[in-house]
């Protein structure tokens, strides 16, 4: 298989141009993939609820609670699948917990 | 000038996994099959290879060795027979689907239970849907050329797929026959250097992960290529096998037609009964009676056109089977040939015998019964009976 160019692969990727076995050239491609589509609940944080305790941030097995600077500013929906563990987590109740449409 | 031996078949097999001096060997003893890594554990001791041997401790084992040293980019071969190739299903199929081109004699061997060491072809039916390609040989010189054939078929780049060569258990394994061995450099040239490409795990230039999650949005377009390469294999096959014999003299295709030119009923088979049944057609033939046979060296990819246009002209078949499948309905190479012949213009009639199973003799004189069987239904016009069973008690 030398002439395999690097390709990402995505959901438009036909047969004759995947991988080979699926072989990935990329490394940390993890990323490239939305656990996000399998949600069916979606965490809503409140900014001005929030007392940047963060102890929301340590438990989402997703690392999908967004900071910069050390503060929490979102949550990341293309990989958050939706388990609630950050709702359980906050202590000040700042999350609203809903139906995904 | 070729060298003329008396070798047995596993002797043959092991020759030929010497000349060609693989990287790595992984494997488990399992009769009938044993004697072929027991010969090749010597060569690596005495030196005559350079094959780094991995003795592990069961053939899943084996094949995942396997698995891991090819994706590394190394030239693998195994062998296995029966229960030790059905332990090895699992990565069987990863092996296929993560396209590493292994070589392995299957040393054809009845499934248990009940417990049983001898031969029928139950083993690599069972695997024919793995996504191996699978060779089969009527003796010991067939099993040698078809080892080495398949290491250039497995590694073409069109292919890259792993192949099986089988040959039947005691019968081929066992048996000494004289043969003709090539020359180990003409060996060597003929597989070449094995170039693995970038795409291997020990390649510091292009990094790469192996063997990934495959999920609904990707894992049929892997599928689909992967039987492209499957069909590619036919021409491949047919390609090598042309080089093969400009080397050898001797010659290969998808499958042998033995009298078949005039034929009015041919037996279809693989492995060594075809040499059986070779006996009966040139009897029938000196009687006059227009007997034909084909002996199906390539199953999988399986010869779907090549077959239909070889038997169309032939007024009744009897495929026989060395394996039931146990659908009630037919052995594995009876469905798939009889399926090849609903395209042809005029449907010969087909019929299938389970024979021999668990080393269950097959003489000249039980083919013989299913020549007459074809002869009756070809001057009647009646078929009494599509699935049969051949030297059962009954
Ligand atoms: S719902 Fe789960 S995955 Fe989403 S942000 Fe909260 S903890 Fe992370
Ligand atoms: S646990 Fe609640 S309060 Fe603490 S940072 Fe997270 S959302 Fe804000």
């Amino acid at each position: 298989m030398k002439d395999n160019k690097k390709v990402t692969i995505t959901t438009e990727t036909t047969w004759k141009e995947i991988t080979p076995g699926g072989i990935i050239y990329e490394a940390g491609n993890a990323h490239n993939y939305k656990t996000g589509e399998w949600r069916s609940m979606r965490p809503i944080w409140n900014s001005e609820k929030c007392k940047q305790c963060l102890l929301c941030f340590p438990v989402c097995p997703d690392s999908s609670i967004l900071l910069e600077d050390g503060k929490v500013v979102g949550i990341d929906y293309d990989h958050c699948k939706g388990c609630g563990v950050c709702v359980e987590a906050c202590p000040f109740k700042v999350f609203d917990f809903v139906k995904e449409d | 000038m070729a060298i003329r031996e008396r070798l047995s078949g596993n002797e043959a097999v092991a020759t030929a996994m010497k000349q060609i001096n693989p990287d790595v060997v992984a494997a488990f003893p399992i009769t009938p099959s044993t004697e072929v890594p027991q010969y090749f554990s010597q060569f690596v001791a005495n030196g005559s290879v350079d094959t780094e041997f991995v003795a592990v401790e069961s053939e899943h084992s084996a094949m995942s060795a396997c698995v891991g040293a090819s994706a590394a980019g190394a030239r693998v071969m195994t062998a296995t027979s029966a229960n030790g190739l059905a332990l090895m299903w699992e990565i069987l199929y990863i092996a296929a689907s993560s396209r590493l081109p292994i070589v392995m004699p299957v040393i054809n061997r009845a499934l248990s239970g009940p417990i049983n060491i001898h031969n029928d072809h139950s083993d690599s039916m069972g695997a024919r849907d793995s996504g191996w390609i699978q060779l089969y040989s009527e003796d010991n010189q067939e099993a040698y050329d078809n080892i080495i054939q398949a290491i250039r078929i497995a590694e073409h780049k069109d292919v890259r797929l792993p192949v099986m060569v089988c040959l039947d258990g005691f019968i081929v394994s066992h048996s000494v026959e004289n043969i003709e061995l090539l020359e180990t450099e003409k060996v060597k040239e003929f597989v070449g250097e094995y170039d693995p490409g970038l795409d291997t795990l020990l390649n510091p230039e292009q990094p790469v992960a192996m063997g990934p999650l495959d999920l609904p949005p990707h894992y049929f377009e892997h599928k689909r290529q992967q039987a492209e390469a499957m069909k590619n294999a036919k021409k491949v096959i047919l390609e090598i096998a042309k080089e093969f014999e400009a080397l050898t003299g001797r010659k290969y295709g998808l499958f042998e037609e033995y009298k078949m030119e005039d034929a009015e009923v041919a037996i279809v088979v693989l492995n060594s009964t075809a040499g059986t049944a070779k006996e009966v057609v040139d009897e029938l033939r000196e009687k006059g009676v227009k007997a034909g046979l084909i002996k199906i060296r390539v199953f999988r990819p399986f010869p779907v056109e090549e077959l239909r246009d070889a038997l169309k002209h032939v007024k009744a078949i009897a495929v026989m089977d060395k394996a039931d499948s146990f659908s009630a309905a037919g052995g594995p190479v009876f469905v798939e040939t009889r399926a090849a012949l609903y395209d042809a213009e005029t449907k010969p009639v087909v019929i299938n015998y389970i024979y021999g199973l668990g080393g269950r003799d097959v003489r000249t004189n039980d083919i013989m019964k299913v020549y007459n069987d074809l002869l009756e239904i070809v001057e009647t016009g009646e078929v009494k009976s599509v699935y049969n069973y051949l030297g059962v008690r009954e």
